[in-house]
């Protein structure tokens, strides 16, 4: 590139291990895999829109981690982040995402006739449905970069783009910094509204800045597709409704999108995609599909079961309480997704969801029955 | 400079307007005081080291501010920041302080021995502390300096006041190294600090790598501490039980005399210019970057309808005991001085020794329930 980034050649007049971030009371992603090494060799390295290893790291330098979480402790910056740092970032993923190989290829599928049954899941036992991903604009920098005028201009090529959408995706954009008291308090009530983060996992990245400016969120007025613009990614897309009917959700969500991608690519724009790592998102978790598609469904007896853990991770799901990540059951009642998000299909993950819930239902109903469950024990998926 | 700001010149693709902030919701002094024609002209620029009109202005960005408080909305990130973007500071500094123009002078004295009196009624006065703020020239200022930067100021430092001798003899405590039982004795002590809560300090990115290269050190006697990398690179702080401001004056001063002679050895100074006294990371501390003051007991004074205007004259401004935006408890207060710049060091402790001095004075009276009329000061 012609110039150099000011700030960080800078720091070039200390020693690598000047600089070197003290990680000895660090658990994260970033932190197992940094050597000091790898630090020397990438340190003097930017990408195309001037971001460093040290903006790469900087959340995970400020946030050791969790004893019992495994936080991830790096983020993108923009498209060229997992290429120019890929010595960390390969191995970061690899981590991740189940021994995801620098070599191996992601495959994305978003036909929902490909998705087998989906439609019955027993809505005595399954309250709600819903299908989540992100999505980010080629050619703009990722929330823990991009400027002002980059994030308002992915709002109105967003706004512009939805806009566009008819028939039972027809619905309306809520900027933020612009919502009426009584617009706020009906996307509260919806459960729609986000707010400026409180994570300082999130924070530290930088992706708060600015905040309100440039963030919004759009709903068709059918109340079951749902973006959040600017928030962790340029786009999160969720597609939800009531009832057990995953094949419906998955049909308004794989549709929605595909909708919207055409209308960005009849403005010239794309998502950001590679064959290798799928959709590309802020944080490498997210990467593949960036996927999380799941129900609540109520499960008081299997949850109490000795198994129940054992259960999940053959069929690679993951339970969470209902209020999200980090949260407690109530009732009975967990949020069981997909574990992954790399390395599967959009429509293998949501399969997986269909599958292993319509199992945890029959298995439910025998433990209601006071019948043992150990002969639809599943094989590991 | 012979090489451009990637991120900021990529921005340039951007217009002036796409860029600018929405500041409409803002009240902070950067937000009054940018438009966005100063916008344009400084948005290229960046110091030696970097440091961009936007690295300068987005604490005030995020953080739209108080609608009784009036906060700064911009920080530093190196010496060059106020000269660099001097369209933008010298607004704000004159409007921070009391009108202080671009072309004023401001005057450092630190010989204590130019205090005139300064031994206050320890009946009224339980406690007296004088703290200040130092830059080491040649480095970045906390919003924006590397690991490799902070670990040489908090060497430099330890080192400096590691050969501190007499009643300035200490130890250091680095803030990820403590031991649970010094890190209990320190906040018995009310000597220890915690990484920032407040967004106006986080915002400004002062706090990335906490704990890294933070710490304390204060003497065996406990009367001299000295914040290692908080908001500042170095923060000083005098104290002591009782009204003895003159002593607590006194230690202040030839301590850091001392701190400053011993970094000349090493060929460091701190940051100063004769236009805006000692330069640190926030606007509203450059000057002498002091404030002194005392915790008072004000009982009946702080009933009386004048209160407020006696401190406004007597340029002093009052706070709860726990601090900035607390409440006084049992008539106690924490009265300091209001000016930074504009005002030496002697001048400003001079005005809270006489302040503190008068106010007891009146506080005697209305305890005698006479009147305070005759004795109501000029203002200062």
């Amino acid at each position: 590139m012609p110039f150099s980034n000011t700030h960080n050649a800078m720091k070039m007049k200390f020693k690598a291990d000047q600089e070197f971030p003290d990680l000895s009371k660090h658990n994260n992603h970033m932190a197992k895999v940094l050597t000091l090494e790898m630090y020397t060799k990438l340190r003097e390295k930017q990408t195309a829109s001037g971001f460093t290893l040290d903006d790469v790291i900087q959340t995970g330098v400020d946030n050791p981690g969790h004893p019992f979480i495994m936080t991830v402790g790096c983020v993108a910056g923009d498209e060229e982040t997992y290429e120019v740092f890929k010595d960390l970032l390969d191995p970061v993923i690899q981590d991740r995402h189940g021994g995801y190989k620098p070599s191996d290829k992601h495959k994305t599928d978003l036909n929902p006739d490909n998705l087998k049954g989906g439609d019955d899941l027993d809505p005595n036992y399954v309250l709600s449905s819903r299908v989540r991903t992100g999505r980010s604009i080629r050619g703009f920098c990722l929330p823990p970069h991009c400027s002002r005028g980059e994030r308002r201009a992915i709002e109105k090529l967003s706004v512009e783009g939805l806009g566009a959408l008819d028939g039972d995706l027809k619905g309306k954009y809520y900027a933020l910094k612009n919502m009426t008291d009584e617009e706020q308090q009906q996307l509260i009530d919806d459960h729609f509204l986000f707010d400026k983060p409180v994570s300082p996992l999130l924070l530290a990245s930088g992706m708060g800045r600015d905040w309100p400016d440039g963030r919004g969120i759009w709903h068709n007025d059918n109340k079951t597709f749902l973006v959040w613009i600017n928030e962790e990614d340029h786009l999160r897309v969720i597609s939800m409704q009531k009832g057990g009917n995953m094949k419906e959700v998955f049909k308004r969500f794989c549709t929605g999108l595909t909708k919207i991608e055409s209308l960005f690519k009849t403005k010239g724009h794309e998502f950001m995609w590679n064959e290798h790592l799928g959709y590309i998102l802020t944080c490498p978790s997210n990467l593949g599909t960036g996927l999380r598609g799941g129900v609540h469904v109520k499960l008081p007896h299997l949850s109490k079961h000795e198994k129940f853990g054992e259960v999940l991770k053959k069929l690679r799901l993951q339970k969470r309480g209902t209020g999200g990540v980090d949260t407690a059951a109530v009732g009975g009642v967990f949020d069981i997704s997909n574990a992954d998000r790399l390395g599967f299909s959009e429509v293998e993950l949501v399969q997986m969801v269909v599958d292993g819930v319509k199992l945890l239902v029959e298995m439910e109903k025998r433990l209601e029955k006071g019948q043992s469950i150990d002969d639809i024990m599943p094989a590991q998926k | 400079m012979p090489f451009g700001n990637t991120h900021n010149n990529y921005k340039l693709n951007f217009s002036a307007e796409e860029e600018f902030p929405d500041l409409t919701k803002h009240n902070n002094h950067m937000a009054k005081a940018l438009t966005l024609d100063i916008y344009k002209k400084l948005r290229d620029k960046q110091t030696p080291s970097g440091f961009t009109l936007d690295d300068v202005i987005q604490t005030g960005v995020d953080n739209p501010g108080h609608p009784f408080i009036m906060t700064v909305g911009c920080v530093a990130g190196d010496e060059e920041s106020y000269d660099v973007f001097k369209d933008l500071f010298d607004p704000v500094i004159q409007d921070r302080h009391n009108g202080y123009k671009p072309t004023d002078k401001h005057k450092t004295d630190m010989n204590h021995e130019n205090l005139k009196g300064g031994e206050l009624d320890g009946n009224y006065v339980l406690s007296s502390r004088v703290r200040t703020g130092r830059s080491i020239k040649g480095y970045t200022l906390p919003p924006h300096c590397s690991r490799g930067e902070r670990r040489a100021i908090e060497k430099l430092s330890i080192e400096a006041l590691n050969s501190l001798e007499g009643e300035f003899k200490g130890k250091y405590y680095p803030l990820k190294e403590m031991t649970e039982a010094e890190q209990d004795q320190l906040i018995n002590d009310h000597f220890l600090f915690d990484k920032p809560v407040s967004p106006l300090l986080l915002a400004s990115g002062m706090a990335r790598d906490w704990p890294d290269a933070r710490g304390i050190w204060h003497n065996d006697n406990k009367t001299f501490l000295v914040w290692v990398n908080e908001e500042d690179h170095l923060r000083v702080i005098s104290m002591q039980l009782g009204g003895n401001m003159k002593e607590v004056f006194r230690r202040f001063c030839v301590g850091l005399q001392k701190i400053e002679d011993i970094f000349k050895k090493h060929n460091k100074s701190f940051m100063w210019t004769e236009h805006l006294g000692y330069v640190l990371t926030c606007p509203s501390n450059l000057g002498t970057g002091l404030r002194g003051g005392v915790h008072v007991k004000l009982p009946n004074l702080c009933k009386h309808a004048k209160f407020e205007e006696v401190l406004t004259r007597l340029r002093l401004q009052k706070r709860g005991t726990g601090g900035v935006d607390t409440e006084a408890k049992g008539g106690v207060y924490d009265v300091s001085n209001a000016d930074r710049l504009g005002f030496s060091e002697v001048e400003q402790v001079q005005m809270v020794v006489d302040g503190v001095k008068l106010m007891i004075e009146m506080e005697k009276k209305l305890e005698k329930k006479e009147a305070i009329d005759d004795m109501m000061p000029a203002q200062k």
